[in-house]
């Protein structure tokens, strides 16, 4: 490999002895057709509206933290100048609402995707650019744009107050004759946006990764984060299409007299769920693969080893994605369904379990008899992999439909799905951070700061998280802003944790100042000989316009899965 | 709450709690203490804004059955409640709520800890085995299809074991009532409950929070306490049909292990059966509007005979459907009931805050046949 690169450089250095050709800055930042640069646009949007996110957890967080109504009332007073008490009830569903759009859709999302996977896709592949980089920059802004739809929403009437409280699913009819007012029909139109500019990434990445390999890179060569973006790439494309129907047909319902999902109309709401999470369930595995793909590149580099059973790995999350289709209805396990269903979507939930075995298990066979150096990703990672079992078996309990009669829409719920998402995706976010942001800015970070900030930050979530396992288990409903004194306890202790995990956010940042003010400049491969793919071969930062000579994979090649590839 | 009011409930439920079974022993004494209560009680019934006599009052299931005693029990039974700072399910009482703690507890919870300690016991190990200070040289090994095929098939067989209890506790959930089944019809309003009896005359009853000071008054818990609750026979099977006003709101009782959303334009139907008499709460669990937090569900479950002279208190008949109303309403016809809380009663029968037309009315129990349930 690294023969390989060094060939290429030589090649590259021939034709660009001077700069890179970088255009002017609105150029550059407004109408970047950059792969590189879009993906810096996206990180920069991910953790601009994480932080928006958070902070809006904090808000609930803090609300929470005693029973009564404390801190909504202040809160639309100061933003709306209302006093009323149902406003201040209805904004604390606007901000669930909030938490979950941004987070899911503005957060994790972009991050994953359109910043790690416009980064690094292209260098992993060998390819200069992804294939359409004009759509590259519509996919970014149409994002953009949607997030202030998303905003603008929360200024609007949307019912009892101001703003879109339907929550993150937006269930009809509560979404439509429940909440009168523009508000959700401008949370609706920036979904649609979101989902527009997803489905157009998608299409480019899987372009990009079918068409444009450097010669010799067969598909079962690709390095795993590669394979995870492709098939998140194709459930993004098969499951956005249908949220797209269904929030359409709830835009109809609302302004045009349609009654899709009203049942005076011979409609029925719980098509409108059908048709969700045939989206929402595939979503939860678009926002998680990316991080797969992310903590197996961590682990086999700092392990120095290739990944454990690499077609295993591909083909486990190829499993999660088909299987990740026909799965949705357990999250509609007391809507109604009928026993059969019910058993069906038992039974089909907890297969899930299998593919993801695979992937746990073999991340510790690759750290096996590997030579491990914990660096800040390996950290990370090395948590997301504890704490992404524990939301994962949790997952296996509430996968039956039996054990849901209880623990449906309770906290028990909410533990979960931030296990696998806020400890999950999250902390397979700051592995891959760490991992590449020094490769991405040119500016090494303080590990002594990345090592806090994973401590203080694991001690706070699970401060957050765990104690929900015994609110559900208790039997506490979600959304609710006010709750009966038996909850008081573990809420108030989830509070301090929230204050916690705050705190390692501030470590995090000053991380970023130190890095760009004192960082040492990186090198080229700074973690070592254990990182092999194809973006360890490039300058840190890589030039503007990369592989403009196509490097070449050696026939037989040990690194990216450790395999010979039999293709 | 602090701790030690805590503490002095759970004492007092309990030597209430013993009290009761006591009279309920020897039901002549409990006859004889129950009669001069009676006119109190009906008052209280009249007049659900006294309650101050609710909480000082003892257990009132030692009413002679006929006597026309239209209860309301006090805090000492409540039973199906949340635990302060608790760390686990709520007390079971209906038989698949047992079965489901059962399978939680006898089998998913000890699994998943398992797995959970399996996976940080290999992480720890690998990072004191195999960091680098003590292992140089990696290996390079990356396949062994003997592993592989084991960490494939040993999960598959775990979930065929799980899927066995969790298939049947399924299938037991869904059992049908029984013919004769009482039936109830829970109403989701925003945002109140309404709680219809098809097979006693079909008044509602209508359902709201009470204010968390006047719930504190009456010796409940605070944000759980309702005006009205609902009121069902204790020891048999209830037949629970569900259905939404306006938007979905969700009809669960933890300590049933009884979840079921009210969906508008759909009629859910789902057995409830409560081993005992007492008070359970639970929570509108499917995010309805702004005061979503505010709709609590608390059920009152009593012995038959109690029940009955509660119906006939509320105006309603015993011995099943009247025939001019006889099915449960397929549709949902109540849409202009008044937002309101509290405010609106769609039907001036139906009002429990009108008063008992008769708190002596002489009906005799049920005939044979309609209400067959065992009774406690």
């Amino acid at each position: 490999m690294a023969t390989t690169a060094d060939h290429f450089q030589a090649h590259a250095d021939e034709h660009h002895h001077d700069a890179d050709h970088k255009p002017g800055f609105f150029a550059r930042w407004f109408m970047s057709t950059n792969h590189k640069d879009i993906g810096t646009l996206y990180l920069i949007f991910a953790i601009f509206a994480g932080v928006i996110g958070g902070a809006i957890s904090g808000v609930m967080r803090a609300e929470l933290a005693d029973p009564g109504i404390q801190v909504l009332t202040p809160l639309v007073g100061w933003l709306y100048n209302e006093t009323d008490l149902d406003q201040a009830l209805h904004m604390w569903n606007v901000l669930i609402t909030a938490h979950g759009l941004i987070m899911v859709f503005f957060m994790v999302m972009p991050a994953m995707i359109g910043g790690f996977g416009n980064w690094f896709i292209p260098l992993m592949i060998g390819a200069p650019d992804m294939a359409f980089p004009r759509m590259n920059n519509v996919s970014f802004w149409l994002t953009f744009v949607a997030f202030i739809s998303l905003l603008l929403s929360s200024f609007v009437p949307g019912g009892t107050g101001l703003g879109a409280g339907t929550g993150w699913t937006v269930y009809a009819p509560l979404s439509t004759s429940g909440s009168v007012g523009p508000a959700v029909d401008f949370a609706i139109f920036s979904l649609h946006l979101a989902g527009a500019g997803s489905i157009l990434g998608a299409i480019n990445f899987i372009t990009t990764i079918l068409n444009m390999r450097a010669p010799g890179m067969t598909l079962h060569k690709m390095p795993l984060f590669v394979w995870s973006v492709l098939v998140t790439a194709f459930l993004l494309l098969l499951a956005l299409p249908v949220l797209a129907a269904a929030i359409t047909m709830l835009l109809t319902d609302r302004n045009f007299g349609t009654t899709f999902f009203d049942p005076a109309g011979g409609g029925d709401p719980v098509l409108y769920q059908h048709l969700f999470w045939f989206f929402g369930h595939p979503e939860v595995y678009i926002m998680i693969l990316p991080g797969f793909g992310m903590i197996s590149q961590i682990i086999a580099t700092f392990s120095r080893k290739p990944v454990f059973g690499y077609l295993g790995m591909a083909y486990a999350m190829v499993a999660i994605g088909v299987v990740g289709f026909v799965v949705w209805a357990h999250h509609m396990y007391v809507v109604g369904l009928n026993v059969n269903t019910k058993m069906y979507f038992t039974a089909a939930t907890m297969v899930i379990a299998v593919p993801t075995g695979i992937k746990i298990f073999s991340w510790i066979a690759t750290m096996w008899g590997g030579s491990l150096e914990f660096k800040s990703p390996m950290v990370w990672a090395l948590g997301f992999i504890f704490l992404f079992t524990v939301g994962g078996v949790t997952g296996v309990v509430l996968a039956n439909g039996g054990i849901d009669d209880y623990m449906h829409d309770t906290y028990y719920v909410v533990a979960h799905f931030h296990y696998v998402l806020s400890l999950g995706a999250v902390f397979a976010l700051f592995a891959g951070f760490y991992y590449w942001f020094p490769k991405m800015s040119g500016r090494m970070h303080s590990e002594m700061l990345a090592h806090i900030h994973f401590w203080i930050f694991f001690v706070g979530v699970n401060m957050i998280f765990f104690p929900m396992h015994f609110l559900g288990m208790d039997g506490m409903p979600r959304r609710i802003p006010d709750y009966p004194a038996a909850y008081a306890y573990w809420n108030q202790f989830a509070t301090v944790g929230y204050w916690i995990m705050a705190g390692s956010m501030l470590v995090f940042f000053a991380n970023m100042l130190y890095a760009f003010t004192a960082g040492k400049k990186a090198a080229p491969n700074y973690w070592g000989e254990g990182a092999t793919t194809l973006e360890w071969t490039l300058t840190s930062p890589p030039p503007y316009h990369q592989f403009e000579t196509l490097p070449v994979i050696d026939d037989v090649d040990h690194d990216h899965g450790g395999t010979v590839a039999p293709a | 709450m602090n701790l030690g009011e805590f503490a002095r409930k759970r004492l007092g439920f309990a030597s209430a709690a013993l009290m009761a079974v006591a009279l309920l022993a020897t039901p002549q004494s409990g006859y004889a203490q129950a009669t001069p209560r009676l006119d109190a009680q009906a008052e209280n019934v009249a007049r659900e804004d006294i309650p101050e006599s609710q909480a000082a009052e003892p257990s009132t299931l030692d009413v002679a059955p006929g006597a026309g005693e239209v209860a309301r029990l006090g805090p000492e039974w409540i039973k199906g409640q949340p635990a302060l700072g608790g760390v686990n399910f709520q007390d079971q009482y209906s038989p698949n709520g047992e079965y489901a703690l059962w399978m939680h507890n006898a089998i998913l919870l000890p699994l998943i800890t398992f797995i959970c300690l399996l996976v940080l016991g290999l992480l720890l190990y690998v990072v004191v085995r195999f960091n680098r200070r003590r292992n140089t040289v990696p290996s390079r090994t990356a396949h062994n299809t003997v592993i592989e095929v084991v960490w494939t098939l040993v999960p598959v067989l775990v979930l065929v074991f799980i899927a066995i209890p969790s298939i049947t506790l399924l299938a037991r959930q869904y059992q049908a009532a029984p013919e004769d089944a009482l039936t109830v019809k829970v109403t989701g309003y925003q945002w109140y409950w309404g709680y219809t009896y098809p097979d006693n005359g079909g008044f509602e009853v209508i359902s709201n929070m009470l204010p968390p000071e006047q719930a504190i008054e009456r010796g409940e818990p605070a944000i759980l306490a309702v005006d009205n609750r609902l009121v069902v026979p204790a020891g048999e099977p209830i037949r629970i049909q569900t259905t939404g006003a306006d938007v979905i709101h969700s009809f669960a009782i933890p300590s049933m292990w009884f979840k079921i959303d009210a969906v508008p334009g759909r009629l859910n139907e789902r057995v409830l059966y409560i081993e005992e008499p007492g008070i359970y709460y639970g929570q509108c669990s499917e995010l309805c509007g702004a005061r979503h937090a505010y709709m609590p569900i608390a059920v009152e479950a009593l012995p038959r005979p109690q029940f009955d002279a509660w119906v006939l208190a509320q105006g309603g008949t015993l011995g099943g459907p009247d025939l001019p109303t006889a099915p449960a309403p397929r549709q949902e016809p109540e849409s202009s009931v008044s937002g309101a809380p509290g405010a609106g009663v769609p039907e001036p029968l139906e009002d429990p805050a009108a008063g008992p037309n008769s708190p002596t009315a002489p009906a005799p129990l049920s005939p044979p046949g309609v209400t067959a349930g065992p009774t406690a």
